[in-house]
This record gives structure tokens, C-alpha cells and sequence, in this order.
């Protein structure tokens, strides 16, 4: 199952760094979100657009996750010559991770 | 002095809609309106409309929005802040004061200027962002430094209606009604650190109340066509009560404002403004009614010493053009008229990018199903230094039609200037903000 049906996310800019906040629906589902959607997977997940770090923070108060996603957006909303130079939609790409290890029986 | 205050923001960028800033101002029982219209490039683009005619350089919608909001901030005792000065925020009040006194109406309006610091900027220093020297990247056209409040206080204390800003951090539009209103301390950082958190809930206007948010089936938005702003109750103790008009479209819940807490954060336990570096990890937010969040918490710690500076600078140009192919083997046929585009430009374009774009753009969703994808519009796209030779991308797209596959439609090009943008830091002391008041 993908990460969309769990959780929902909105991306921002800056400069050329990626911010997506990842949200569960339910904030049980926060653990396992920190549990699964490490570093690593978004990493590889996203590879063919982020070319620099990705840093995730974990936000307990709000129960959230926000990866950080340096030298992501082709030189940024000023220079970019991707059709969404902002990296707008990008929010939706990250929620397309399959997430395998994610428990069926959450849906 | 006051112990809540209500704020409410109708504008979260540029091209925001008009309609939802009248609503807020007529029936919200706001005390200040904050209109936020100016991102990274907007003012870069100003600053060449300024130097085309000095007396533009302001936002292009300024004059529509104050038509439309002139008589009821007044009617309303609505006190308006806004970054619509951009490039030129005193052109922008002496045209405020001109709307106002056509319509014989007495107002006092502030614009704060101090943010162009283009003669100060060592345009040989590292970028922030590339740490290559600044004019490395191209020409700088625009140099601006992110102000905090204290403009923006001075103005309150002289009781400005409308107070017009160029470049100020967007939650300190929001947290320097708060400071004058409450009385805290330029140096209560943790105060600060809490209003900066409601202003950066605030500032992109509907992304709190369902605005950029919608997915059918799993994120419902009732009536979207009459997307409500926000309006926040700030108390003195730095906490507040987010809503909007009863009756207006969108939702206000905590999803839609975790979203917005988190949107454009780069470090949520160091979110930097020119008034405070706040702390967003102990932010609480609380669904107290239908469409109505409590925030409490968050904090802060003692404001950087520099001011951050946008430099705008002359990147390139961009030329651009698309066609479509539809029916079978669509696909193939606009690979094939992408590549032969490619081959046409290699030599002056070797970064050229193609894009495939489509669904049921030109026949309709019914004619066949089974051909797919069965429509494809190609995109292409690349840079020059020249304006004329970026043109040559949208020549060769248009040329397909006798150069290139069979069955291709609807040609599109275009030629943008790109405006690039670097960062630097300027110390605090060199860019000193100042008020200039007027009076209709």
C-alpha cells in the first residue's frame, strides 16, 4: 500500500531545498511513520530528483514528519526548467512510496 | 492596552484572489488586515518596473485591492499592513493617498522603506547558496534585506490606517501589530518566538483554511468557490485562536494547519526572522470548534545579527515551446518530434529539456479507448544568454508543422526573461528602516 492512503503532505521552496511535511490521518500512525519512512527510503524514493542531503526531523508535538531535501528542485523556483519549478506537486510523489512494510490491515 | 487582538490576512501572495480580503474586512470584526504579496522574485521584478518608471515598482494589483477595500477599512476601523510597496513602497502610499482622496476620504499612510540596500551590497562576497561571488551568477538587478517589526511598530505609534512595507519577513507583518498592542519587550524572544508561529500560520492566508489542501475522497473541502481567509485572536500571552467568517467556504482543522506549520520550514527548531529565531517543536494545536484551532506554545531565542539580502539578478532567458499529438501512437510520434528538436538544437542547447505532458485535451475523453496515453503535449525548453537565440526553442516546436511527425496541434511559445536569485548578509546597522508619513 502506498503512503497516500495514510498520510498526507504539502511541499514548500526554498532556494533550491525541498521541504515535505509527512502527516498521518490518525496520530497513532505517527510511530510507525518514524519507524518505516526513514531517511534512507525517501532518499531512494525521490533519487531521480534529489541530488543533495535529506535531513528528516521528527515533530512529536504535532505528530509530523519533515524531510528536508537539499539540491532538489533544479536550481529553484527562479532558474528551474521543470514545468513545476516551485517543486509543488512533489508532495504527492513522496506519498507514492509503496510502502511494503506498512501493515495491511491499516486500511 | 488591549489583551486579545484579532488579525485577519487576505492576501498570501501576489495573485491572491480579492474577493476573500472584502468578506474579512466587512464581516470579520477585524482590528488589522494584513495583506502578504511579495515572495523571493517579486520584488526583483518590481525593481525593474521602477527603473522603467519611477513612479511604478509597487504591486501591480495595489490599486484594485485598495479601490475595493478603502471605504469598509475605514466604515470598519480596520487598520491595513501590507508588503504591496514592493520595489517602491512611498510611490505605492502617495497612490493610496490619491485613491483616498478621491473619495474624500482622511487617511494617514506610512510607508517604510530602508530595505533597498543595492549601493551597500559587496556584490563580490559568496552567495549564500553557491559561496561563488554574488556577481558570478549574472547581473544583480535588485538587492533587498528581510526587515523585521520595529517599522512597522513606529508606524502603529503614529497611527497610521494603512502602513505599506517593501521587504519585511512575513510573520513580522503579523507580529508587530502584537508587539504595539500588548506592549512586549523587543527582547521577550520567547514571546516573539510565539507570535512568529501564528504569523507563519497566517501568512499564506487560505493554506490554512483549506486552500491548498483539497483531495477528493480523502481531504473534502466544502465549498472551495467561496474559500474563506483567516482571521486569528492573538492574546497576550502569545497564544491564539484561529477561524474564519462564518459562512465562507474551506475548513480549519489540524490538518490543514499542520500542513501550513510545516510548509517552507527548513528547521523547525531554528525558524530564522529578523525579530526572533523561534522554536516550532513545542507548538501545540487543539481543534476547539467547527473550523476554529487553538495554538499555544512554541518559542524563541535571541534574533540573528545580520539581515539576510535577496539579490536578484539577471539569469537568463527561457524559451519554451509545446505541441500536441493525439490517437495512436501519440507517444511515439511526440518522442520522435522531441528528439528531432534536439537534434535541431544540440549545438546551442545541450540542456534542452523535454517534457510529455497530456490526458483529454483535444478530442474530447470519449473518441477511443484504446489507444493509450492518447494524447501527448510535448514541452520543450532550454536557456540562452540571449533573448533571441531562447526563441529559437519555440521557433523549432512551431516548425513541426511541416518539419516534423504527422497529426501535431496547438503550438505554444514563449520567451521569459528569468530573474535568478542569490542570498547574502548585511549587518544590521547598514540597513536602518524609515518611516515617511502621508495624509490624504
Amino acid at each position: 500500500m502506498k503512503l497516500y492512503e495514510i498520510a498526507h503532505s504539502r511541499a514548500g521552496d526554498k532556494g533550491n531545498t525541498l521541504t515535505l511535511s509527512l502527516i498521518p490521518y490518525k496520530e497513532e500512525d505517527y510511530a510507525l511513520l518514524c519507524e518505516k519512512v526513514t531517511v534512507a527510503r525517501v532518499r531512494r524514493h525521490l533519487s531521480e530528483l534529489v541530488k543533495g542531503d535529506v535531513v528528516r526531523y521528527e515533530l512529536p508535538n504535532i505528530a509530523s514528519l519533515l524531510f528536508v531535501c537539499h539540491d532538489a528542485l533544479a536550481g529553484g523556483v527562479t532558474t528551474s526548467l521543470r514545468m513545476d519549478a516551485h517543486g509543488k506537486t512533489l508532495s504527492y510523489a513522496l506519498l507514492e512510496m509503496d510502502n511494503e512494510a506498512l501493515p495491511c490491515q491499516l486500511l | 492596552m488591549k489583551d486579545k487582538i484579532r488579525i485577519g490576512c487576505g492576501a498570501g501572495f501576489s495573485g491572491d484572489r480579492l474577493d476573500p480580503s472584502i468578506v474579512l474586512v466587512e464581516k470579520g470584526t477585524l482590528d488589522y488586515l494584513v495583506l502578504e504579496c511579495l515572495a523571493e522574485r517579486t520584488i526583483a521584478l518590481a525593481q525593474k518596473r521602477k527603473l522603467q518608471d519611477p513612479t511604478k515598482g509597487y504591486d501591480p494589483l495595489l490599486e484594485r485591492r485598495i479601490e475595493s477595500l478603502i471605504e469598509l477599512l475605514v466604515s470598519r476601523k480596520v487598520c491595513l499592513i501590507t508588503n504591496m510597496g514592493a520595489a517602491n513602497p512611498i510611490a505605492a502610499a502617495e497612490k493610496v493617498v490619491q485613491i483616498a482622496k478621491a473619495r474624500k476620504i482622511n487617511l494617514k499612510v506610512a510607508a517604510i522603506t530602508g530595505d533597498d540596500v543595492f549601493d551597500r551590497v559587496d556584490f563580490g562576497k559568496p552567495a549564500l547558496e553557491t559561496s561563488q561571488p554574488i556577481s558570478n551568477a549574472g547581473n544583480p538587478v535588485s538587492a533587498n534585506a528581510y526587515l523585521g517589526a520595529v517599522g512597522i511598530i513606529d508606524a502603529l505609534k503614529s497611527k497610521a490606517d494603512v502602513i505599506i512595507t517593501g521587504r519585511i519577513a512575513d510573520p513580522s507583518l503579523f507580529i508587530a501589530p502584537m508587539i504595539h498592542e500588548f506592549g512586549w519587550s523587543l527582547e521577550d524572544f520567547d514571546l516573539l518566538g510565539k507570535g512568529t508561529v501564528i504569523g507563519h500560520l497566517m501568512e499564506c492566508a487560505g493554506h490554512i483554511t483549506g486552500g491548498y489542501f483539497a483531495d477528493p475522497g480523502k481531504k473534502d473541502v466544502p465549498d472551495m468557490a467561496h474559500l474563506g481567509h483567516p482571521f486569528v485572536d492573538v492574546s497576550r500571552d502569545g497564544s491564539g485562536t484561529i477561524s474564519k467568517v462564518e459562512g465562507t467556504g474551506g475548513i480549519i482543522n489540524l490538518l490543514t494547519a499542520k500542513e501550513q506549520l510545516l510548509y517552507e520550514v527548513v528547521n523547525p527548531f531554528e525558524y530564522y526572522t529578523p525579530d526572533v529565531i523561534a522554536d516550532f517543536t513545542s507548538v501545540q494545536l487543539m481543534q476547539v470548534g467547527p473550523n476554529v484551532v487553538k495554538v499555544t506554545g512554541g518559542s524563541g531565542k535571541a534574533r540573528p545579527s545580520t539581515y539576510k539580502v535577496s539579490v536578484g539578478y539577471q539569469a537568463s532567458y527561457l524559451g519554451e515551446g509545446e505541441i500536441t499529438y493525439g490517437g495512436s501512437n501519440a507517444i511515439a510520434r511526440a518522442k520522435l518530434a522531441g528528439e528531432t528538436v534536439r537534434e535541431r538544437l544540440m549545438v546551442d542547447f545541450p540542456d534542452l529539456r523535454i517534457d510529455l505532458i497530456g490526458e483529454s485535451s483535444v478530442h474530447g475523453k470519449e473518441i477511443s479507448f484504446t489507444s493509450r496515453p492518447y494524447e501527448i503535449r510535448l514541452r520543450v525548453v532550454g536557456t540562452s544568454p540571449s533573448s533571441a537565440k531562447a526563441a529559437l526553442v519555440g521557433e523549432e516546436v512551431e516548425a513541426l508543422y511541416t518539419n516534423g511527425p504527422g497529426g501535431g496541434g496547438g503550438v505554444r511559445k514563449n520567451v521569459t526573461e528569468v530573474i535568478g536569485i542569490v542570498s547574502t548578509l548585511i549587518p544590521r546597522e547598514q540597513a536602518a528602516h524609515k518611516l515617511t508619513l502621508l495624509q490624504s
